[in-house]
């Protein structure tokens, strides 16, 4: 059903954890539905300087995530808003179908919490 | 290479040897069609009516109340659309649980959608549905209940013979689907006291594509859905699976023959892993009643965590389970039942479903619990939620229990 890809992330997931002093934290996702992440990054010259998550969810929700970190670290922040869950799906080889809707939800949660942290630097 | 360990037998059994054997009889030298009158056809026929005497004395019926099916999900959906257009001139109301398997569940649904009435019963924490419940539902306008035998996701047995009894008391049709009971306890048709009862081949080391609906004889019940031939006394047009039929009396046969050993067997088993599950893994809830319940079944939901990751996992060290989650059932709803015992969504989503067969052993508990530990462990510490957060969330329909009469 999972692409060898996302079964690499799922086994051997990247970047997983919390950043205690995070500059910003994004949650997206409900219990019903049965997926929360929650990406915290830090953020140093508008760079993502480092950026973990914590996963409940599926094999693709924990891949998602996973790869989402991958793909922004050490990307600028408007580089990273740019980075859409259809495009950390294909970096993932795919997804089935009934998985993207739900599953696949980490590219919200990385903007939510870039906007946490330019509220905070605004605010 | 990987030690393979198979767990999930309320999915589907392997199909007993000694079946294959009686079965390939039929699909190599006699393949004649039932119906016909020639050598082929009679040798055929023979087979086939053998094995409808072997699965009637499996249940304590007559053969001539024994009509094969594609399957338990055939059965249920004769059962119950015949007894309510047989019917409908006496009542259009009908009872059912909440944790009815789909093929019960969606069936009365559809019917609600065609002028009848249904009542869908709450269950108590345990998936059981109370006999009380059920008198209190009872209408003039009741023509028919239909309640699980015992539940495949949870494993809990329901109180069936009181169930029926009261039915019959009332004057009301009762239907029981004991696709999950048949071949692991005793399954009797005037014990439990309905009038029809559905079985499936393939929970009990039989084939695939074959079960049986028994109807009592004198039951207001005619066929409603297929339209063909004089098959099984014009209660089932087509032409019959014989493989599959001789499969099933096989199956019935045996499984009668080895029941009480291997229910003993297999508590032994189950009851060492919910013992050992619960003691050795924090935060785990077994699902289903704790004495009420299949000698093979064995399900939890473990808290912080999802299902489907789990089986991943498992899957990954050899080892096949089920999940009711809703990664597994391609919708986001996670289970219908544990969601009916009142287990918040978030803990539904985190459940394990492990049903032992007679091919299991104690080194495969001893697998399962040297694996078991660590996957938890890896994905309680990927996951955002925990006790303090888990009690945020679940603070609103913990032992809920929602009874509803809908017109759908």
């Amino acid at each position: 059903m999972y692409s060898e890809k996302v079964m690499d992330h799922f086994t051997n997931p990247r970047n997983v954890g919390e950043i205690p002093d995070a500059d910003g934290v994004g949650q997206v996702g409900n219990p019903v539905c049965g997926d929360i992440m929650k990406i915290y990054i830090k953020v140093k010259d508008n760079i993502i300087e480092d950026i973990k998550f914590k996963t409940f969810g599926c094999g693709a929700a924990i891949a998602t995530s996973s790869m989402v970190t991958e793909l922004v670290k050490g990307k600028t922040l408007e580089e990273a808003m740019q980075v859409s869950n259809k495009q950390v799906a294909e970096a993932l080889g795919g997804l089935p179908p009934q998985k993207m809707h739900c599953s696949n939800l980490a590219a919200d949660a990385l903007h939510a919490a870039i906007q946490d942290y330019l509220s905070k630097k605004n605010g | 290479m990987t030690r393979r360990v198979y767990f999930d037998h309320s999915a589907t059994t392997p199909v007993h040897p000694e079946v294959v054997e009686e079965m390939c009889r039929f699909l190599k030298d006699n393949f004649g069609n039932p119906t016909s009158l020639h050598y082929f056809g009679q040798k055929a026929r023979k087979a086939v009516e053998e094995a409808r005497e072997k699965v009637a004395a499996a249940i304590g019926a007559n053969p001539a109340e024994i009509v094969f099916t594609s399957g338990g999900t055939e059965a249920d959906n004769m059962a119950i659309h015949g007894v309510a257009y047989t019917n409908r001139n006496r009542g259009n109301h009908i009872i059912t649980s909440a944790v009815e398997h789909h093929a019960v569940l969606n069936t009365v649904k559809a019917l609600g959608k065609q002028g009848f009435t249904v009542t869908i019963l709450p269950v108590d924490q345990y998936g059981m549905v109370s006999v009380e419940d059920v008198a209190a539902a009872i209408t003039d306008k009741t023509i028919l209940i239909t309640i699980m035998h015992a539940n495949n996701e949870v494993g809990t047995i329901m109180p069936i013979a009181e169930i029926g009894r009261l039915a019959r008391e009332r004057g009301i049709l009762f239907h029981t689907d004991a696709v999950q009971s048949f071949g692991k306890i005793p399954v009797n048709v005037d014990e439990l006291n309905v009038d029809l009862l559905t079985i499936s081949g393939h929970k009990i080391y039989g084939p695939k594509g074959i079960g049986a609906l028994y109807i009592r004889k004198g039951t207001r019940w005619r066929q409603t859905l297929f339209h063909g031939g004089a098959q099984e006394r014009l209660r089932r047009a087509g032409t019959e699976n014989t493989p599959g039929i001789i499969g099933l009396g096989k199956a019935a046969e045996l499984a009668m023959a080895n029941m009480e050993q291997e229910a003993a067997y297999l508590t032994r088993l189950r009851d060492r892993l919910i013992r050992e599950v619960t003691e050795k893994i924090s935060h785990v809830r077994l699902t289903g009643h704790p004495t009420k319940r299949l000698p093979n079944h064995a399900s939890f939901c473990f808290e912080f965590i999802e299902g489907e990751s789990m089986l991943l996992s498992l899957d990954l060290q050899g080892i096949a389970a089920s999940s009711g989650s809703a990664c597994t059932s391609g919708s986001l709803e996670p289970s219908h039942v544990l969601l009916a015992m009142g287990i918040p969504h978030e803990v539904a989503h985190g459940s394990i479903r492990i049903t032992l067969g007679r091919d299991n052993t104690e080194e495969d508990i001893d697998y399962f619990l040297e694996v078991m530990p660590p996957i938890v462990e890896r994905l309680r510490a990927m996951s955002p939620l925990d006790q303090e957060t888990e009690f945020a969330l679940s603070d609103r329909c913990n032992g809920c229990r929602v009874s509803h009469t809908c017109r759908v």
